[in-house]
């Protein structure tokens, strides 16, 4: 009797009633003690707290900027005018907070990428490496101003008159993109030792002893294996950098001279912009605001809602990057990891 | 210095970086035998007879490898013909720190044929491989006492670069570096190719490989690692694109392209499956005529199929030294014995 065959299909099994699902959370805060409960909100509220500051910053300048910024007031040079609608725009400070952070981050990339690899391949001897790294780190912690003063003392001295522009007496100046430059490579170039040495610090060792055992130098493997894998750290820590540089205030107004325009130092063209004094964007929003000389707020509105654009977008830059950096790594790791069970450090 | 004899067994030269001339104290000469094996005397041992073909005593048809046969699989394979010495081991001696990990080891080094090191974890075989290229030297605080010669000159006085491209290493586990397969292998040749353009600046004899050169060399390099047929049709495909067992293989191709007269396995099988092991062993079956090959390994079924010669290590010493037929089938020394017939290890 073949045709005794269930002819009607079997209903489609259901799940056993109460079905367990496995959850990372799983752990209800209600079993948790007092203190913990506690610690565990102001967790919450710090981290949503600072959100919404963030938050409020952006959504503040934009409000206030956005209702004065114009393209005429980018594109337009500064001039001194007691009339608000005749005293110009912000195309100096624009073009001044562009090269500097140019040239600062010129400088710093190199040199900082350069520290970090001898700091994480060579590091030889070890005495001097232990002072580097805390030569690095003092400079990261000393406060901009005094960073300023230093540099301001040095720069004016005759022999570094090459950077800047005499005075009519005939004294250096000290005051130029280039010596506020050089000064600000500073302030980026710790993040920038930072960001290359933990990714080198984090590559399998075994890509070296691949490479050596091929019969490569030391400085072959670093430059043929492990930096092309550790760019996107680099980069990272170059657009932190840059943002940094963009940020700064006091150099600015020290090294920089915080003009109203940018002066030309004469000479060939680039020389002349370079060695002459300058403004950025924070100079100007700190002039322009109520503590500075301009005193024109709403103009400092504009100016600050462009550089915190900037500022963002170089952030949101470095997080791309650092995204795209960790993915490649982990891409490393998975295939090393998939032979062995070597787990990452 | 005291005479040979007068010294204690269980005494050890004080560590020093590179002690060429440091004779250490031997009382009781750790090979038997005088340490080179003629072909001719393998030929005629009983137990070779069996399997040796009746070609005649100066050429043996090599039997295919390893799994490739069922039949060898488990038997110790014929030694191969005329083999060159490129390598000796006199009196090595190594060190990490005050502990000696390798002692008073003499051994051949031969073309033509296959060396396997075997020995329990700790028994110094690593280290006396890497100690073969100088890798050892990476290591801070590795010491060395003893020869090591490559074709008659010592490796001391060889530029490290230069030796560890004459004598390459493949690693336990796949490194192959985060770049195209072309690129991995086209690796070791690309400093020769920069080298070669500083001659011609320099108005010095000698073209360095072109493009072409260069991708036939690379071509030739994977067909002799076994990898062209399976990779060729795209060699900008990612290395670490490939599986495990390939990663190996293009480990090994990348170390043949330089074409090295010594070939350095740790270990090459321990993290790949079966399947992927037996294609590399008959690689290296296949390898010893044009390349002396030395493999580490901690398996000794392996061990049987690739190697023609063995050396059996254990705390550093090495405790015995022939013919693959010898020391599985008779060995002369206690261990030995206990260690191939699985008593400890």
């Amino acid at each position: 009797m073949a045709s005794a065959a269930p002819t009607v299909p079997a209903p489609a099994p259901k799940p056993p009633p109460g079905l367990y699902r496995a959850s990372l959370t799983r752990d209800s805060v209600r079993t948790w003690p007092l203190s913990d409960r506690i610690a565990y909100l102001l967790c919450w509220g710090v981290g949503i707290g600072l959100c919404l500051i963030a938050v409020a910053i952006v959504v503040f300048f934009a409000v206030e900027g956005l209702s004065y910024l114009s393209v005429h007031l980018l594109f337009t040079h500064e001039n001194a005018s007691p009339n608000q609608s005749s005293s110009g725009g912000i195309l100096d400070p624009l073009e001044g907070t562009l090269i500097l952070t140019a040239v600062a981050i010129l400088i710093a990339a190199p040199l900082g990428v350069a520290v970090g690899v001898w700091l994480s391949e060579y590091a030889r001897p070890a005495w001097l490496a232990r002072l580097v790294e805390s030569a690095v780190d003092m400079i990261a912690g000393t406060p901009d101003i005094l960073l300023a003063l230093f540099a301001l003392v040095i720069f004016a001295r005759p022999a570094f008159a090459f950077l800047s522009s005499r005075s009519e007496n005939g004294a250096v100046v000290g005051k130029s993109f280039l010596t506020a430059g050089i000064t600000l490579s500073l302030i980026a170039m710790p993040m920038i030792v930072g960001s290359t040495r933990e990714a080198l610090a984090l590559l399998p060792n075994h890509l070296r002893e691949a490479s050596h055992a091929l019969g490569k130098t030391r400085a072959r493997t670093v430059r043929k294996v492990l930096l092309p894998l550790v760019r996107p750290d680099y980069a990272r820590g170059a657009t932190l950098g840059m943002g940094r540089i963009m940020a700064d205030t006091a150099i600015v107004i020290y090294v920089l001279g915080a003009t109203e325009r940018l002066f030309s130092a004469g000479g060939p063209f680039p020389l002349s912009v370079l060695r002459g004094e300058g403004t950025t964007l924070t100079s100007y929003v700190y002039q322009n605001s109520p503590a500075g000389e301009g005193f024109a707020p709403q103009k400092a509105y504009a100016a600050a809602f462009v550089l915190l654009a900037f500022v963002v977008a170089l952030n949101l830059l470095a997080l791309f990057i650092g995204n795209r950096g960790e993915r490649d790594r982990r891409s490393v790791w998975r295939a090393i990891a998939s032979l062995g069970g070597i787990r990452r450090p | 210095m005291s005479g040979p004899g007068s010294r204690s067994p269980h005494h050890v030269p004080p560590a020093r970086r590179i002690v060429p001339h440091l004779k250490p104290t031997v009382v009781e000469p750790p090979v038997p035998q005088p340490a080179p094996v003629e072909p001719a005397a393998v030929m005629a041992s009983p137990v070779a007879a069996p399997m040796a073909p009746a070609a005649g005593d100066t050429v043996v048809q090599r039997p295919p490898a390893g799994l490739a046969e069922p039949g060898a699989a488990m038997a110790p394979r014929a030694g191969a013909a005329q083999a060159v010495e490129r390598m000796h081991l006199e009196s090595v001696w190594l060190a990490y720190g005050d502990r000696w990990v390798v002692r008073d080891v003499t051994l051949p080094v031969r073309q033509g044929e296959v060396l396997a090191l075997i020995g329990a974890s700790g028994s110094g075989k690593t280290t006396l491989l890497r100690s073969l290229n100088r890798l050892t030297e990476i290591t801070a605080g590795a010491a060395r006492a003893g020869r090591i010669t490559l074709d008659g000159d010592e490796i001391d006085g060889l530029e490290v670069n230069d030796l560890r491209r004459r004598v390459s290493m493949v690693f336990q586990q796949p490194n192959p570096f985060p770049m195209s397969v072309f690129e991995n292998v086209a690796y070791p040749l690309r400093e020769e190719r920069s080298a070669q353009r500083r001659r011609r600046r320099l108005g010095l004899p000698g073209r360095g490989p072109g493009r072409a050169e260069m991708q036939a060399a690379v071509a030739e390099a994977l067909r002799r690692a076994g990898l062209y047929d399976e990779v060729g049709d795209n060699l900008d495909r990612a290395a670490l694109r490939l599986s495990g067992g390939q990663q190996q293989r293009l480990c090994i191709a990348r170390s043949l392209a330089a074409r090295p007269e010594v070939l350095l396995l740790d270990e090459p099988c321990s993290a790949l499956d079966p399947i992927s092991t037996a294609t590399i062993e008959e690689l290296i079956v296949g390898l010893r005529e044009s390349v002396a090959v030395v493999i580490v390994t901690h398996n000794l079924q392996q061990a049987m199929r690739v190697a023609d010669h063995v050396a059996f290590m254990h705390l550093g010493e090495l405790v015995e030294y022939g013919t693959s037929r010898q020391v599985f089938g008779e060995p002369r020394q206690q261990r030995t014995r206990e260690y191939v017939s699985g008593a400890f290890g």
